[in-house]
């Protein structure tokens, strides 16, 4: 049994008009199912509006199914019951790190979601101490939060979440308002989490030199999943990926487009050191 | 103790431009361009538009800001009137212009930016990011700046609505000839569309030229928190493989040209 799992899941919103007269229903999620095994590292693409943080926001019980069912970790989100453990193994990190921060004092900010849970205050300190490690934030727990850059504010609001123990965290576009310094930080703790602590990871993003080293990524269109492989299957469909209106990494564009002219190269390069090997120049072999 | 936000910035920006301002957040970008349309004041030095020192008495502010139009980050969250047409018009009516003036205006600038016609007195909330975001340029292209000044327009938008409001940028500067000033995070995006790159780095101008001889500066770039194009990477690792190809590409299309004259294709 996986740690996420959606059956059918749709959901339906009604739109109203400005004097809030029901116009139309909208279906956001369209029958989709998923099954994400405990620690493995799942991205997500779509364009804006394709459903993606409507899918999300069903993992963290702040959505619930029109139809269809999801489990956290074994648990219906839709019994109430089950929200407050729910929210827990499955925490969730936003776009915008000013939004998420409410503490005064880094390390005091970390460690609001384990006290919420009632933790004794001993553990939390821990908690807080090997969460703060675990991002590289350590150093920062004295500061003001304001003090801090997009990246680091951003590896706090994930530490917050680390702190309250989750089997999984959900990223919906973590590193979209940030510069290319905050974003790699923030994608690097992301890799470490899941790869030292085995936590499951659901990364949504703009940004496809994100989604290379993900073990699966699921591509949404209209609420539905339309694709859905290993990162290098997905990026071999150089022009459906256009269509659905997303990108590709540059690397595996301009290989993409040596292939057309008639350069021998196989389909799906993701990286700088495949496309130098592919093209004969590997293993720092030098040609004069 | 005072600390600088902008320290010793020298340039000059001529007519018909298209700039990418780089560097990492709190690196002066901000304040920089909040000093060319006269926001913020220098404590120190002068700001010149078309040769006039605009910090001189009597200098028309109100002028000169629908002169240099500045789109804030996020320029969405500025949008405020109940249909898109009438936001759009709030800034040329602002300059005193009769109503058909305004409303000439206001329908050029929804046209430059491709907003669609069908959506012109559709609330700014019933729109998408993108939409929204346009109807949002269109606001400051109504008042007919000559200079346009964009802080991070695509942030946020899926990789087909970034792309969109480039192009339209880039439409809109050759048709029309305006100077455009570009912040961004996205070295790929600067790359592909400007003529020239300032890149600050703690108040200061670390490096100013043209796209191809900035991002050489990898390892500098890297210092102050920015990087080059996925594209000059790619162009550095088969160079220092063997592969003998030039360094200086920084587009898809000239990186593709470099490595098939590299290959005899």
């Amino acid at each position: 049994m996986g740690i996420i799992e959606a059956k059918k899941l749709i959901f339906e919103y009604i739109r109203r008009d400005e004097e809030g007269n029901a116009e139309g229903i909208t279906r956001a999620i369209d029958e989709v199912d998923l099954d994400i095994r405990q620690g493995e590292f799942v991205a997500i693409l779509g364009h804006n509006g394709s459903g993606k943080s409507t899918l999300a926001k069903h993992i963290n019980a702040i959505l619930y199914p029109t139809e269809g069912i999801v489990l956290v970790d074994g648990k219906d989100t839709r019994a109430e019951e089950n929200i407050w453990e729910i929210r827990q193994r499955a925490g969730m990190v936003f776009q915008n790190p000013d939004n998420q921060i409410i503490g005064q004092v880094v390390e005091e900010d970390v460690g609001f979601g384990p006290e919420n849970m009632g933790i004794p205050t001993k553990e939390i300190w821990e908690r807080v101490e090997e969460s703060l490690k675990a991002v590289g934030m350590y150093e920062f727990r004295k500061h003001s939060p304001n003090k801090l850059s997009g990246g680091q504010k951003q590896r706090v609001s994930i530490a917050g979440v680390i702190a309250m123990h989750p089997k999984c965290i959900i990223l919906d576009e973590p590193t979209a308002m940030l510069d290319p310094n905050g974003r790699k930080e923030v994608i690097r703790a992301v890799r470490a989490l899941n790869q030292v602590e085995g936590v499951t990871i659901l990364l949504i993003t703009h940004y496809m030199e994100e989604v290379i080293h993900a073990d699966r990524v699921l591509v949404m269109e209209k609420g539905r999943v339309v694709l859905q492989g290993t990162p290098r299957e997905i990026f071999s469909q150089v022009e459906t990926l256009k269509e659905l209106r997303l990108d590709v990494p540059q690397v595996t564009l301009l290989a993409h487009a040596l292939k057309e002219k008639g350069v021998p190269l196989p389909d799906g390069i993701l990286s700088i050191p495949e496309l130098v090997e592919a093209l004969g120049y590997g293993n720092g072999r030098r040609s004069g | 103790m005072a600390s600088y936000a902008l320290r010793d910035v020298s340039l000059v920006i001529p007519d018909g431009q298209f700039i990418g301002l780089i560097g990492h957040t709190g690196s002066g970008k901000s304040t920089l361009v909040q000093h060319l349309n006269g926001l913020l004041a220098p404590t120190e030095g002068s700001v010149y538009f078309n040769g006039e020192d605009i910090h001189e008495k009597g200098y028309d502010k109100k002028k000169l800001r629908s002169k240099v139009g500045l789109v804030f980050q996020y320029p969405e969250h500025q949008l405020f009137e109940t249909d898109v047409f009438s936001d759009v018009c709030f800034g040329p009516r602002n300059l005193g212009l009769t109503q058909k003036e305004t409303q000439l205006r206001a329908f050029e600038a929804l046209r430059q930016v491709g907003f669609p016609e069908e959506y012109f007195y559709q609330s700014p909330f019933d729109l998408s990011g993108g939409q929204k975001r346009r109807a949002a340029i269109a606001g400051v292209l109504a008042m007919r700046p000559e200079v346009l000044i964009l802080d991070e327009p695509t942030a946020g938008l899926d990789p087909k609505g970034r792309d969109e409001i480039l192009e339209r940028i880039a439409a809109l500067k050759r048709d029309t000839g305006i100077t455009v000033v570009l912040v961004s995070h996205s070295m790929e995006d600067i790359a592909e569309y400007v003529d020239r790159i300032i890149v600050m780095n703690r108040g200061s101008v670390l490096f100013d030229d043209v796209p191809s001889v900035v991002f050489t500066h990898v390892k500098e770039l890297e210092e102050v928190g920015l990087a080059a194009p996925q594209v000059s990477y790619i162009m550095q690792a088969l160079h220092e493989s063997g592969m003998p190809v030039r360094t200086g590409a920084t587009t898809l299309e000239e990186a593709e040209r470099e490595i098939l004259r590299a290959l005899g294709r």
